[in-house]
């Protein structure tokens, strides 16, 4: 079995910026990121969607780049840019043909040191943003399920349990000193990481930071919101109203385990076991044996992105003939069969397998066809940022090869405890009558 | 800001690095042969990772089964995975899982296709796996049961989501009685596929006449020639018969479709007219005036409707080559009260496009964008196997990836306007609109004769 291992250089600038390149020669295009560990877990209270809204703004102007040039830069250039709020981190990108990378970190570093906007452009990215939520949220079927709709009922603090795209009150109270509060607290270098990933020298790749980030200056630690969760004593349940879709659904989420730890890394076979494709328990039982649902998916999202309380959740969609209280035991038999009998040998080692597989993957692949790097790019932001050690990116594989049945069964009565979970049902409107009676 | 952007005076960045001297681009070797069976093979070369990516097509989709019934490639495709003569189901799954492996089965209009990715070092098995679902699926009944069953729900949910509805509707406009005009299937049609209508489709196309494989990633090409010699070897079956279909209506005049969705917060926009496949001359032409007009995030449509005037979030236009035929399409999912006013927009960018010039420094920043993206598709070994697949699929010329960024760089903006003038074809662009009819219907009436059809598809008064 050969691991690919991925050459690393890394150092961090006087102002605490982190620096790490990842050099190869596979061709001529060059991805950069710039991370910063903030994300809408920490927003401020009373301004949920705010972290997202100021992701927006990032791209309206700074101090030596206007609004559009952002965007014309970089595009004009050959490449491609975007950014994407989560929970702990905010992240900005772009991959570019090779030739424009020092461009490319003149304008990362512009916009680092000063964000220069004004009112009608957060007036512009308010109506952007709310249009944003309508087309993924309000006017979908199944809009936000269960990403919106769970947090709300399994949390009950707020960093964890708010709305992250924001109710529109809020985003209409944002204001402009607002946006530059923010950018002074969270955007300043040491709590930043820069990528440059691809083709690129590793000595060229740091005295190119240097050049266009050292001279920015450090700010005060920014002061961070503690996430932590008061005990769950019992299950939790919550209702949301599904206006579109034709089909009733439930999703059930499960806290799990603190990051790097042994059951951690056995906690994300187990979600493999249930949620793995078609393979997966889950799916077997419910959509090919028992035949109730229509969609049976879901796990744990991004296990390397979080920086704090996160979920194992599982999203169904079942035939309108089953109600939720039929639908509900038939996963809880999956879940129970698992606590009783563990898997098995043969099933732990398929497991093993396809994760290493989705691993490399992970390392390779892009996003969209058009932005190679980004999955190798986020593991080294937050190897970086949550853990100060890019290097895990060759080594983290390990732990999660070296789990055993033992621990697998352990953590399947340890976390998938009704007392913990908490689940949401989205009930159609025009079937509501029916599931009543 | 009451100006149109594009007479604002812009405001330049100061003190912008130059570009550094372009490196150079280079294409993989790629290994072209064909099997005495008249499988065609396409292998590249990409060791970025022990891992190899591949996709068995078929030239034949839901357009060729259409006389058969709607989307029954589609359907058979989805069958195919569920058992073969010597595995079962849930064997398959498992077997795909114990060497690391995705695989998914589809059809679109023109193909069907069996993708699937793994580890180099179980590349045999993985193979074997294909060859066996390409040859020897054996349509069990009660899994071509459920998976009916499955359908007849996700039919009765696709009728919910806009943009779906938008694009059904929009498909039916442009296409009429051509097959590409049918892209979804009724709850009746779908109770009347019979078993034996997927193993008829199955039989004819899924033959090594009619079919590539591609694979892009970490194997030596020769091995893997003697591989896929030794797994696919014994394999036989002719090229399906093909039926002409019949010719595309070319609507003239524009006309606006309304398909109410009552409690609508937003209008799905969706404006389309006929346009080009891949292998016509002008396809580098359309592609680079897309570009400009709505195919990046710096182009003119979401540089005014988004930026400028914050109307939507992700507003865009495409060119859409299926084989036999392409259209042209402009979309934007826009606030209830600014319909109109979206749509004044999109038709002021096309016809600006369509009556003026492409300043000299715009037309070279679209040149580098659209050649600086084609080359990201080197960097992934999925990205290769989806330009190899382009070039292969629509029989493009040997040099097509290592000559298109020359013929993207050679056009002028002379060349521009005569594309726009021939195929942003405003007057006579069909548009559709999905949305809560009281609320918009007086704004869709403005832009031309309204049917109003519900989500259904059945029309309304």
């Amino acid at each position: 079995m050969k691991q690919p291992q991925i050459a690393i250089e890394h150092t961090t600038l006087p102002n605490g910026l982190k620096v790490v390149i990842a050099p190869d020669s596979i061709a001529p295009v060059v991805t950069v990121g710039v991370y910063y560990k903030i994300g809408f877990r920490l927003e401020p209270q009373g301004r949920s969607g705010f972290a997202h809204l100021f992701e927006h703004m990032m791209f309206q102007g700074s101090a030596n780049a206007p609004k559009m040039q952002h965007i014309k830069l970089i595009n004009s250039s050959g490449g491609v840019l975007n950014g994407s709020t989560h929970y702990d981190v905010t992240n900005y990108y772009e991959a570019v043909p090779s030739n424009a990378l020092e461009r490319v970190l003149w304008l990362e570093a512009d916009r680092m040191r000063a964000l220069k906007v004004d009112d009608e452009n957060l007036r512009n990215q308010r109506d952007v943003v709310k249009e944003e939520v309508r087309v993924n949220v309000m006017n979908q079927p199944y809009g936000g399920f269960p990403w919106l709709d769970l947090p709300p009922v399994a949390f009950r603090n707020w960093a964890n349990s708010h709305n992250f795209y924001g109710d529109f009150a809020d985003l209409d109270a944002a204001s402009l000193a607002d946006v530059q509060s923010f950018f002074k607290t969270y955007y300043v270098p040491n709590n930043a990481v820069l990528l440059i990933l691809g083709d690129v020298q590793p000595g060229e790749g740091i005295a190119l930071a240097k050049k266009y980030f050292a001279d920015i200056p450090a700010g005060p630690p920014p002061p961070f919101a503690d996430p932590t969760e008061p005990e769950q004593t019992q299950e939790r349940r919550g209702e949301v109203e599904e206006k579109f879709g034709t089909l009733p659904a439930m999703a059930i989420g499960y806290p799990i385990p603190a990051r790097r730890t042994r059951d951690w890394c056995a906690m994300t076979l187990l979600d493999m076991a249930l949620h793995g494709g078609r393979a997966g328990r889950l799916h077997r039982e419910l959509v090919l044996e028992k035949q109730i649902a229509v969609e049976a998916d879901g796990g744990i999202d991004d296990i390397f992105g979080y920086n704090g309380p996160s979920q194992m959740v599982t999203r169904i969609l079942h035939k309108p003939e089953f109600s939720s209280e039929a639908a509900l035991p038939a996963f809880d038999a999956v879940i129970r069969e698992i606590q009783q009998n563990g898997i098995s040998e043969d099933e732990l080692q398929q497991l093993k397998v396809k994760w290493r597989s989705d691993y490399y993957s992970t390392l390779e692949g892009g996003r969209g066809g058009h932005m190679p790097r980004y999955g190798l790019m986020h593991l080294l932001a937050c190897f970086t940022l949550f853990d100060g050690e890019p290097q895990l990116v060759n080594t983290i594989l390990d732990g999660f090869l070296a789990v055993t049945r033992e621990d697998v069964l352990a953590a399947a009565k340890k976390y998938l405890r009704n007392d913990k979970r908490a689940i949401v049902f989205r009930k159609p409107v025009n079937i509501a009558s029916k599931e009543a009676a | 800001m009451s100006a149109r952007p594009a007479s604002v005076e812009e405001v330049v960045a100061i003190g912008v690095p130059a570009l550094s001297a372009e490196r150079a681009v280079t294409w993989p070797k790629q290994t072209k042969t064909r099997l005495a069976n008249g499988l065609e093979l396409v292998l590249a070369e990409a060791h970025s990772i022990p891992k190899f990516h591949g996709q068995l097509f078929f030239r034949s989709g839901n357009a060729a089964a259409l006389s058969r019934g709607p989307a029954l490639a589609d359907m058979t495709a989805t069958v195919v995975r569920t058992g073969t003569a010597k595995r079962a189901s849930r064997q398959i799954e498992e077997d795909l899982r114990r060497i690391g492996a995705d695989l998914s089965t589809s059809a679109g209009q023109d193909n069907s296709a069996i993708a699937f990715a793994g580890l180099s070092e179980y590349a045999e098995q993985l193979l074997g796996m294909v060859n066996e679902l390409a040859r020897e699926a054996s349509f069990p009944a009660p899994e071509f049961e459920r998976e009916r069953r499955q359908k007849l729900e996700e039919v009765k949910l696709e009728r919910t989501s806009p943009g779906f509805l938008a694009s059904e509707r929009l498909r039916k406009i442009l296409f009429g009685a051509h097959p590409y005009g049918q892209v979804s299937v009724s709850e009746a049609q779908v109770a009347a596929y019979t078993r034996e209508d997927l193993i008829a489709v199955y039989r004819d196309f899924y033959t090594p006449e009619n079919a590539l494989l591609l694979m892009v990633g970490d194997f030596d090409s020769q091995a893997m020639v003697k591989t896929a010699e030794k797994v696919f070897g014994p394999w036989t079956g002719k090229k399906p018969e093909t039926k002409p279909a019949a010719a595309p209506p070319h609507p003239h005049g524009r006309r606006v479709y309304l398909v109410h969705v009552p409690g609508a917060v937003q209008t799905q926009i969706l404006a389309g007219c006929s346009a080009i496949t891949r292998t016509h001359p002008d396809w580098i032409k359309l592609g680079l005036t897309n570009s400009l007009y709505g195919g990046a995030f710096n182009s003119r449509l979401v540089m005014n409707i988004r930026e400028d005037k914050g109307y939507t979030y992700s507003p865009r236009s495409a060119v859409h080559p299926l084989h036999e035929h392409g259209y042209f399409s402009v979309s934007a999912a826009v606030r209830n009260d600014v319909v109109a006013a979206s749509l004044t927009e999109i038709f002021y960018e096309m016809d600006k496009l369509r009556s003026l010039p492409v300043p000299a420094s715009e037309l070279a920043d679209a040149q580098n964008y659209l050649t600086g993206v084609f080359s990201m598709g080197l960097a992934t070994q999925e990205g290769l196997l989806s330009q190899l697949a382009t070039v292969a699929l629509n029989e493009l010329p040997n040099d097509y990836l290592e000559t298109y960024r020359a013929k993207v760089r050679a056009l002028t903006p002379e060349d521009l306007l005569n594309t726009a003038r021939q195929y942003l074809d405003s007057a006579n662009l069909q548009i559709v609109v999905v949305g809560d009819r009281a609320q918009i219907e007086s704004q869709a009436r403005l832009f031309g004769e309204l049917e109003i059809y519900d989500a259904q598809g059945a029309p309304l008064k």
